[in-house]
C-alpha cells in the first residue's frame, strides 16, 4: 500500500487532523496579532518598553517547544484541555515575528513623513492610525506569515500532549517505525505551511506601499 | 537691549537657545522678529542652526532656554497641535503620505479638522490650481509624479487649511537648477497674492537674494546678522562678504577666472 492509497483510504482522518491542525495555529496566530501588534506599537513608540517586550518575546522564544507544552502540562484551567495548552504554547512562540515586524515596521517609516505628518498637526494617534500603521502593514503581515510558518511545523508536537493535529500520524507512525504514517502526517502539513507563505506572501507584496 | 514687540510681530525669539540630550549645543542667545507677510530668509551651512530655529516655531523642537512666542504668545502656553495646524511646514524631502492619493495628501489636514467633504475637493481643487498643477493628478500617488510636482503638492498641502505661517526647509534644494528656478519664480508670484509670513531656510544665497524680504545670516548655532537683501552683498560684516564674494565667483565662468 503506497502512500497515496493510504490518504484515499484515511481520507476522513486525514481531513479532520488537517481541521485540527488549521484550529490550533489559526486561534494561536490570532491571539499571536492581537497581542504582539499592540506590544510591537509599545515598543516602537515607547523606546524604554522596547528592550523587555522583545527580551521576553525572545526568551519565550529560546525554550524548547517540547518542554514549553510539558511546563504548561500542570496550569490548573489550562491542563484540563490539551487544545488549549497548544495555543498558548503556539501563541507565545508567534509572538516574536509579530512583535519584531510591528516594531520594525513602525521605525522603518520614512522618517521624512513621519516629521512631515507631526509638523502637520497629526496628533500621535492620528499618525499612528493614519500614516505609522498603514505603511508598516506590509512588514506585520510577513511577520505574521513567519508566524504561521513556523506555528504549522510546531503544531505536529502538538500531538504529543494530546492535542490532536497532523502530528497524531506523525508520532503514530514513529511509534509503529510506519514511513507511510509519518509521511501521511509530515506532507499535508508542509502543503499548509507552504500554502500560507504563498499565499500571505501575496497579500503582503499587495500591501506593500510603493 | 530692551526688545519691543510691535503688532505686526508674528513669530519672536527671546534669548533662545537650544541642546542636544548629549549637552552639544545647536543654538544660543536667539533674538529674532518675523514680521507680518514677510518672507525671511534663514541662511547658514549646515550646522548653523537654521534648520533648528524653524522647526523651534512649529514645537518640532522645544526650546532649552529662552521662549519663542507665535503671535505673541508663548509655544509652550499653546496647545500644540492647534499650533501645528496653523503653520503651513515644508521640508526638502516632502514627505508626502506614500499610501494617499495627491487629493488626500492635501485634504488630509481639512479632513481631520472636520470640514465637509465638498469643500475640502472645493479646497484641494483650488490648491491644485494655485500651486499651478493640473486637477487630473489629484488621484495619482505620489510615485507617480516628479519631483517637481511632488514638492509643488507640499506647498498645497502646506497650505490647505490657511495657515497664516509657512515654515519651509530648503522646499527646492533637491531639484535639478531649472525646476527650482521655475519654482522660486511662481513662490514669489503666490508669496505676493497670499502675503503669509514666511520662514525659509536655504543655503543658497541666490535664492536667499531672490526670495527674501531680510535674511537672517547663521553660523554654528549664532544669528550672525539679519540685513534686507539689497545691503546684503555690500555687508562689511565679514561672513556676509565671505558669502557675498564666494556668490560673485561662482557667477563667473571657470575659463574668464585669474584672467583679469
Amino acid at each position: 500500500m503506497n502512500l497515496f492509497h493510504f490518504i484515499l483510504q484515511n481520507h476522513e482522518q486525514v481531513l479532520e487532523l488537517t481541521l485540527e491542525h488549521l484550529w490550533l495555529v489559526g486561534v494561536s496566530t490570532l491571539l499571536a496579532v492581537l497581542i504582539g501588534i499592540p506590544l510591537g506599537i509599545v515598543s516602537a513608540c515607547w523606546p524604554a518598553w522596547n528592550r523587555p517586550v522583545l527580551g521576553a518575546a525572545n526568551i519565550i522564544q529560546t525554550i524548547p517547544s517540547l518542554a514549553l507544552f510539558g511546563f504548561l502540562l500542570p496550569v490548573p484551567w489550562l491542563g484540563d484541555r490539551a487544545d488549549r495548552l497548544a495555543i498558548l504554547a503556539l501563541t507565545l512562540y508567534a509572538l516574536l515575528p509579530v512583535i519584531r515586524n510591528t516594531y520594525t515596521g513602525i521605525r522603518g517609516v520614512d522618517p521624512a513623513v513621519v516629521e512631515a505628518g507631526r509638523g502637520m498637526g497629526l496628533t500621535d494617534s492620528q499618525l499612528l492610525l493614519q500614516v505609522e500603521l498603514p505603511l508598516s502593514l506590509s512588514v506585520i503581515l510577513s511577520g505574521v506569515r513567519v508566524a504561521v510558518v513556523v506555528s504549522v511545523g510546531l503544531a505536529t508536537i502538538a500531538a504529543a500532549i494530546g492535542a490532536g493535529g497532523l502530528g497524531e500520524f506523525i508520532f503514530r507512525g514513529l511509534a509503529m517505525v510506519n514511513n507511510q504514517l509519518i509521511l501521511a502526517g509530515a506532507i499535508p502539513a508542509a502543503i499548509l505551511a507552504l500554502s500560507a507563505d504563498f499565499s500571505l506572501g501575496l497579500l503582503e507584496r499587495r500591501l506593500r506601499p510603493r | 537691549m530692551e526688545q519691543r514687540t510691535t503688532e505686526s510681530t508674528v513669530i519672536e525669539f527671546r534669548d533662545v537657545a537650544y541642546t542636544l540630550p548629549n549637552h552639544q549645543r545647536l543654538l544660543s542667545g536667539l533674538n529674532l522678529q518675523v514680521k507680518r507677510g514677510e518672507t525671511l530668509v534663514l541662511l547658514g551651512r549646515s550646522g548653523s542652526g537654521k534648520t533648528t530655529t524653524l522647526k523651534l516655531i512649529n514645537r518640532l523642537l522645544i526650546p532649552s532656554a529662552g521662549d519663542v512666542l507665535v503671535n505673541g504668545s508663548s509655544t509652550s502656553k499653546t496647545d500644540v497641535i492647534q499650533l501645528r495646524r496653523s503653520i503651513g511646514y515644508v521640508i526638502q524631502e516632502v514627505g508626502l503620505f506614500p499610501h494617499f492619493t495627491v487629493e488626500k495628501n492635501i485634504g488630509l489636514v481639512p479632513r481631520i479638522e472636520g470640514w465637509p467633504v465638498d469643500r475640502i475637493r472645493g479646497r484641494v481643487e483650488e490648491l491644485l490650481q494655485m500651486v499651478g498643477l493640473e486637477s487630473k493628478l489629484g488621484s495619482r500617488y505620489p510615485y507617480e509624479l516628479s519631483g517637481g510636482q511632488r514638492q509643488r503638492v507640499g506647498v498645497a498641502r502646506a497650505l490647505a487649511a490657511d495657515p497664516a505661517i509657512l515654515l519651509m526647509d530648503e522646499p527646492f534644494g533637491a531639484l535639478d537648477a531649472l525646476t527650482r528656478d521655475r519654482l522660486q519664480h511662481e513662490f514669489l508670484a503666490l508669496q505676493r497674492r497670499l502675503n503669509k509670513t514666511v520662514v525659509f531656510v536655504t543655503h543658497d544665497l541666490r535664492e536667499a537674494l531672490r526670495l527674501g524680504s531680510r535674511i537672517a545670516l547663521m553660523e554654528t548655532g549664532r544669528l550672525i546678522t539679519v540685513l534686507p537683501p539689497e545691503d546684503f552683498l555690500r555687508s562689511t560684516d565679514p561672513l556676509a562678504s565671505a558669502y557675498a564674494q564666494a556668490f560673485a565667483e561662482a557667477t563667473v565662468p571657470a575659463a574668464n577666472r585669474g584672467t583679469s
